[in-house]
């Protein structure tokens, strides 16, 4: 497909690292507001397509690499297993980290509060892991997607 | 850490920990997949093989996610569970043992059948990934993570049908039926799951049957779920994609296929007998899932006689055999209520029925990959174009031999001795449903008989002269089949008093399900 | 009986997608009427979670004294909606598979397997 104008390329320069950090934030603060891995990882995903459409397949080829996403995505769901593994001295999936005073690993405080990050033990760690998962996943999905289209429409066209 | 606890959860964990590891190792060195994949599949397979002779010497076992120890199912006061958790007795394990026993042959056929092409490492991956759900649908004890597992499995083994969609156009519209089938079947169980919690607020099977009352809304959902896992199961008015997708996969592809189908005949089971309690009308719900069966049986053998193509043959046989199932559990169901029959014949036509499942798979199993060494060495399904094939390929010849005469249901092989209990015990009950199903054995034998001669019989033809026979890993994943269906065969007393008994009972005594997550209600 | 109205809206949902699925010929329309079923399911749970003059279920900042709407349906929602984009993906993908064998995506043109 053909890269857009001057102006959606400018607008997308500005605003594509904004939206990457938007979503790292959703995956972050899972375990305090709503969110969390899927979401904050299909919003990341979104920067991806963004930049996808508005610089044209071919030259989005050149800085959105299919086999690094792989890596990343394979990276996010071992991580995941591995720490559902590290619980099995207990349970499988045992949250070993919550109260304990380690990382992650602070008391709750009961009542009206902000919300303190440090809470929640395991969670944040299977949301990260969640994360990298989705927005990797998500990206080889839109960027393969996008080379059948091409892929297609040079067949129409000859 | 007593590792002897974490037995159930060690069943899957590990084929998923190797299906997520299988892409790294697969950038470093292609051949490894494979082995690796085998390896995972083989531990799982001695881990199941321990875990039954536990089950089966002191009994069902559980396995809370995430709490202080594995059993805790009922934490600090609380009425109800409230983890995911893994509930397996007797017919649980009875199923595992299958799908471990064919995931790790599947693996082993592959290592020859798969040539080493761009995408072998997902294709082992997601065969991992299919193994781990079809272990879920049969040990879970929570209802929406049945659903979850379901819709893992539907979506790999679309995945693995379309696998040489990449040449051909045939395999992806298969692969676009079995999808569309599968998604309707997934959504409309997520649906009455969302009955059930609505109605009740647990999403625990135990839970949900010590406090199922059989409201109208109950029965809606148990119309939905029965319907519609029997046409995940490939149950006679809904079939219409078993033989598309079982001819289009590659053949260790529908062998675990034939698997899976059978994870969602267990899941009816446990449906009909453990969730819905002894509030069931069992007379009108035992008719019906008879009904299905003979559907199946009546109209799989008589489309299977006029098929040229071997694999969908084969796969309209697999609709007729799934048949049998229904009509034996169907039977037992229909004569829950009454205890003098249940003795008489109720629980002999429950033991053939699920034995039947066993005996299934493994004998289906050997004739989908004889099917697929045919189709490796010679490149065609068509059976007007085989011919003279025992000149070349000895062992194939004998296996063929060996699968076929099981199906049919005669005497040395395991076919006749399920058939055997499903004929005497379906006679009491009603003689006409047992002369139909011996009628369905004769028109099987005499498909099978043709299909030997088209493909095997006959003098040397000049266009096979190349064809040797097929590799030494798929040889050995045949003869591992036969040695089990000759083996079942020669001794089923010890088969059906030590696995297919305690299975059979663990249905019918209802109440032992719900007390042992609730502790003795 | 205006608190029914989401479940009439389900049974709409669920009534149009397999409408969809059955009469269209079209493979992405297809696909449309899967996703309006899986559409249809998700309202049906969330709405079983409503709880009348309850506030979100969440912990921080919340008001204390008042009653929360149920966060399990939530919580089984979100994972459908999860598995229903990888199903849209996985269907997506094969249309563009078969079109890209055949040249068309209408059903009648593209079906070789019979009997």
């Amino acid at each position: 497909m053909k890269e857009m104008s001057k102006i959606v390329r400018n607008v997308t320069n500005l605003v594509y690292g904004f939206i990457i950090i938007f979503g790292f934030y959703i995956i972050a603060h899972g375990h305090l507001t709503p969110g969390g891995g899927f979401q904050g990882g299909a919003v990341v995903a979104s920067a991806f397509a963004l930049l996808l459409i508005s610089y044209g397949q071919l030259n989005a080829k050149k800085f959105l690499n299919i086999n690094i996403f792989s890596l990343l995505e394979s990276c996010g769901l071992t991580m995941f297993i591995v720490v559902a593994f590290l619980g099995l001295g207990t349970t499988f999936f045992y949250n070993f980290l919550a109260n304990s005073g380690s990382w992650f690993g602070n008391m709750v405080i009961p009542g009206i509060n902000p919300g303190d990050m440090n809470t929640a033990g395991v969670l944040p760690l299977m949301n990260i892991a969640v994360g990298l998962e989705v927005f990797a996943g998500l990206g080889i999905i839109v960027l393969l997607m996008a080379d059948g289209a091409e892929f297609t429409k040079k067949k129409e066209n000859s | 850490m007593n590792l002897s606890n974490h037995t159930p959860i060690l069943i899957l964990a590990v084929p998923l920990l190797a299906a997520f590891l299988i892409p790294i190792i697969g950038k470093i060195n292609k051949k490894a997949t494979g082995i690796f994949a085998t390896l995972a599949l083989g531990l799982s397979l001695v881990l199941t093989i321990i875990l039954a002779v536990k089950i089966l010497s002191v009994g069902p076992q559980i396995y809370v996610f995430g709490a202080k120890s594995s059993l805790l199912t009922l934490p600090s006061g609380l009425k109800f569970p409230i983890r995911i958790m893994f509930q397996i007795d007797a017919m649980g394990i009875f199923m595992g043992l299958i799908t471990a026993l064919v995931s790790f042959l599947g693996a082993i056929y592959s290592l020859a059948f798969i040539d080493k092409k761009d995408g072998s490492d997902s294709y082992y991956s997601l065969l991992l990934l299919l193994t781990v759900s079809m272990f879920g649908m049969e040990f879970t004890g929570d209802l929406f993570n049945f659903f979850v597992f379901l819709e893992i499995a539907s979506m790999a083994s679309v995945s693995l049908i379309c696998y040489r969609g990449t040449d051909l156009g045939e395999p992806v519209e298969a692969g676009f039926k079995y999808m569309v089938v599968s998604s309707i079947a997934a959504l409309m169980v997520l649906f009455a799951i969302g009955i059930f919690y609505g109605e009740y607020d647990v999403l625990n099977i135990a839970a949900i049957a010590s406090v199922v009352k059989y409201s109208q809304l109950d029965k809606i959902a148990l119309g939905i779920l029965v319907s519609v896992l029997a046409m995940k199961a490939g149950a006679v008015p809904m079939h219409m994609w078993t033989p598309d997708a079982y001819s289009e996969a590659p053949a260790p592809i529908t062998m675990i296929l034939v698997a899976a189908s059978q994870a969602s005949l267990y899941a009816i089971f446990r449906v009909v007998f453990s969730l819905y309690n002894i509030t069931l009308n069992t007379l009108a719900v035992g008719w019906i899932i008879i009904i299905f069966g003979l559907l199946s049986m009546f109209i799989g053998v008589t489309m299977a006689i006029i098929q040229k193509d071997i694999n969908r043959l084969m796969a309209y046989h697999a609709i007729s055999q799934t048949g049998y199932m229904f009509l034996g559990v169907g039977v037992g169901l229909a004569v829950l209520a009454n205890p003098t029959a249940l003795q008489r014949y109720g629980i002999t036509a429950m033991e053939g029925g699920i034995f039947h499942i066993m005996n299934h798979a493994m004998y289906k199993g050997l004739l989908f990959l004889t099917a697929g060494a045919l189709f490796f060495r010679t490149g065609t399904r068509n059976l007007d174009k085989m011919g003279g094939l025992a000149h070349y390929m000895k062992y194939t010849t004998i296996f063929f031999i060996i699968g076929a005469a099981a199906i049919a249901g005669l005497p040395p092989f395991n076919g006749f001795a399920s058939k055997l209990l499903i004929y005497e015990s379906v006679y009491k009950f009603n003689p006409l449903l047992s002369i139909i199903a011996m009628l369905v054995s004769i028109l099987t034998l005499a498909s099978f008989v043709k299909v030997f001669h088209s493909a095997f019989l006959g003098p040397k033809l000049p266009q096979f002269k190349e064809v040797k026979e097929v590799p030494r890993s798929m040889v050995f994943a045949m003869a591992v089949l036969s040695c089990i269906i000759i083996f079942f065969g020669l001794f089923p007393d010890l088969i059906v008093k030590n696995l297919v008994h305690p299975a059979v009972m663990s249905l019918i005594e209802q109440f032992k399900y719900t007390s042992t997550v609730l502790g003795g209600m | 009986m205006i608190g029914n109205f989401p479940y009439i809206a389900v049974i709409i949902f669920i009534g149009l997608g397999i409408y969809t699925l059955m009469f269209k010929r079209n493979l992405i329309k297809i696909a449309i009427g899967i996703c309006l079923i899986e559409n249809g399911v998700n309202l049906f749970l969330i709405t079983l979670g409503f709880r009348k003059g309850a506030v979100a279920p969440i912990y921080t900042l919340a008001p204390s004294g008042q009653s929360m709407v149920l966060p399990t349906p939530q919580a089984l929602t979100l994972t459908s909606i999860v598995i229903g984009i990888a199903t849209t993906a996985l269907i997506l993908s094969i249309a563009m598979m078969i079109y890209k064998h055949y040249g068309t995506i209408e059903v009648n043109e593209v079906r070789r397997l019979r009997g």
